[in-house]
């Protein structure tokens, strides 16, 4: 029902990437790096090396982008979101909201809900190019491949399935970061002690969740291959 | 500054209470009380803490349900409506928090805007400027416009949060312990703002409080709330001098402090 809070939506998309983006680039590329430094010796043993690759990208697309990038925006923007809802509901701004005729729920959750679950999805995959870069910067490093050799090794192994599944994670993930977010700051209580708690719920509800959630899709998943 | 005599139509109640209770678990808040606003009156609510003032206009206001009874605000029931009618008939209602709640991540010309761009649909920017300009003048605080509400005294986030409410040209005030935790002058100003406020815009106003000097200033009737129940309704010099040994505790007491 309108109003839609296009701008609104469009501002929290902005929050939530901004927020996101630093640390996201600096843990991609730190996470793409270490797993490629620490696979190699593996494949080096079996003379395999020439498989980093498609290891890497295999390990990233399928797994390591989505849950890295949902773990970090737990962290970091589901606490954000916690704990500003949770400060707004102590102050009585929500109240404030509701009492001159603004609809709360649908200025301040739907927003942010619809923010998670449209920004995550892009961040993952940001997120995913930049571990590539690392992992490229070691194979490089070490074995002299050329970039459109590496690129064309990283997209080889890959199906339409696994950007599927992971774009879907993502999805659900960015929604329950979101959910979990708003929830948790929403419903608080208790004065600012209400606030910090709704901050700490956010971050731990919603990366159990994140995890189990992975384990449920990633077993979905497996079954169409 | 003396407070001028208020137009109050005896015969128009705005707010009708009746028999409203409410309770929060065990504890009995409000035990079926009576109230009538009417047009143009100021109306304060005197009580101890803890005995359901604020419950009670936020019951008013639809923030809050009775567990029992009934409230007509502007004639509508509010305890009936729907979330949309709720939210309009909202519209009509100023409420004025007692810490403000100016939204903080804004400055002091969007916290105005808010109210007015949310439930003013195709209204102008032109228009939204000098309504912002004209109620930040009625408060005197024309230069905080660009301020952010931490910026702001305890006095000034209190005028800007009326200035907020104004903005809609709401036909009822509530006011939330307007002067709690304020200076005696900025109290004293904030009194004549609420009386200002009843003149300029030709509001019928609750005012909570336990501010003695607050219910004098601003009060054309006072209630007394204790134990959940009104126990005294009058002009403020009849509550003043009653014999009753459950009100009288509560003027003394005041006066000493």
């Amino acid at each position: 029902m309108p109003p839609f809070e296009f701008k609104e939506i469009v501002r929290q998309c902005w929050e939530v990437g901004v927020r996101s983006f630093t640390l996201i680039t600096v843990t991609g590329f730190i996470v793409g790096l270490i797993f490629t430094k620490q696979s190699r010796p593996s494949l080096l043993e079996f003379g395999a090396t020439s498989w980093l690759p498609s290891l890497v990208s295999i390990a990233i697309m399928r797994a390591l982008a989505p849950l890295v990038t949902a773990l970090i925006a737990s962290g970091k923007v589901g606490s954000s979101i916690g704990a500003e809802l949770g400060s707004m509901r102590v102050t009585e701004q929500i109240d404030a909201m509701e009492v001159s005729g603004t609809n709360p729920f649908k200025f301040l959750v739907c927003t942010r809900v619809l923010a998670t679950t449209i920004t995550i999805p892009i961040l993952a995959t940001y997120t995913g190019f930049i571990a590539l870069l690392g992992g490229y910067l070691n194979v490089a490093q070490n074995e002299g491949t050329s970039y459109s050799t590496f690129m064309q090794q990283v997209f080889q192994p890959l199906q339409f399935l696994d950007f599927t599944a992971s774009l879907i994670k993502s999805i659900v993930f960015g929604f329950t970061i979101g959910i979990v977010g708003c929830y948790q700051g929403y419903y608080s209580n208790k004065g600012t002690e209400g606030v910090g708690k709704a901050a700490n719920g956010a971050v731990v509800t919603a990366m159990f969740l994140v995890f189990i959630e992975e384990i449920i899709i990633v077993q979905i998943s497996s079954n169409f291959r | 500054m003396e407070k001028q005599k208020a137009h109050i139509d005896y015969k128009n109640p705005v707010i009708s209470i009746r028999g409203v209770a409410k309770a929060f678990e065990d504890f009995a808040v409000l035990r079926g009380i009576d109230l009538d606003l009417f047009q143009g009156e100021n109306l304060v609510v005197l009580g101890r803490s803890g005995t359901g003032k604020s419950v009670l206009i936020k019951l008013i206001s639809g923030l809050l349900r009775p567990d029992t009874g009934t409230i007509k605000v502007l004639g509508q029931e509010v305890t009936q409506i729907g979330d949309r009618e709720l939210q309009a008939l909202r519209i009509r209602i100023g409420f004025s928090f007692q810490n403000s709640a100016l939204y903080d991540s804004m400055t002091v010309r969007k916290n105005l805007e808010f109210p007015l761009v949310r439930n003013r649909k195709g209204i102008t920017r032109a228009e939204i400027d000098k309504a912002v300009e004209e109620v930040l003048d009625s408060v005197g605080l024309s230069k905080a416009i660009n301020q952010m509400p931490a910026e702001l005294s305890g006095g000034q986030r209190k005028r800007i949060g009326i200035a907020r409410t104004l903005i809609l040209n709401p036909e009822i005030m509530l006011y939330d312990e307007p002067t709690a935790g304020l200076d005696p002058i900025t109290c004293i100003e904030i009194n004549e703002l609420i009386n200002q406020v009843q003149q300029q815009y030709n509001t019928s106003s609750i005012i909570i409080t336990h501010d003695l000097t607050c219910a004098k200033e601003t009060g054309d009737r006072i209630a007394m709330l204790l134990d959940g129940q009104f126990q005294r309704i009058g002009t403020f010099n009849e509550v003043f001098n009653t014999d009753d040994k459950r009100v009288k505790p509560f003027f003394d007491y005041n006066f000493i402090q």
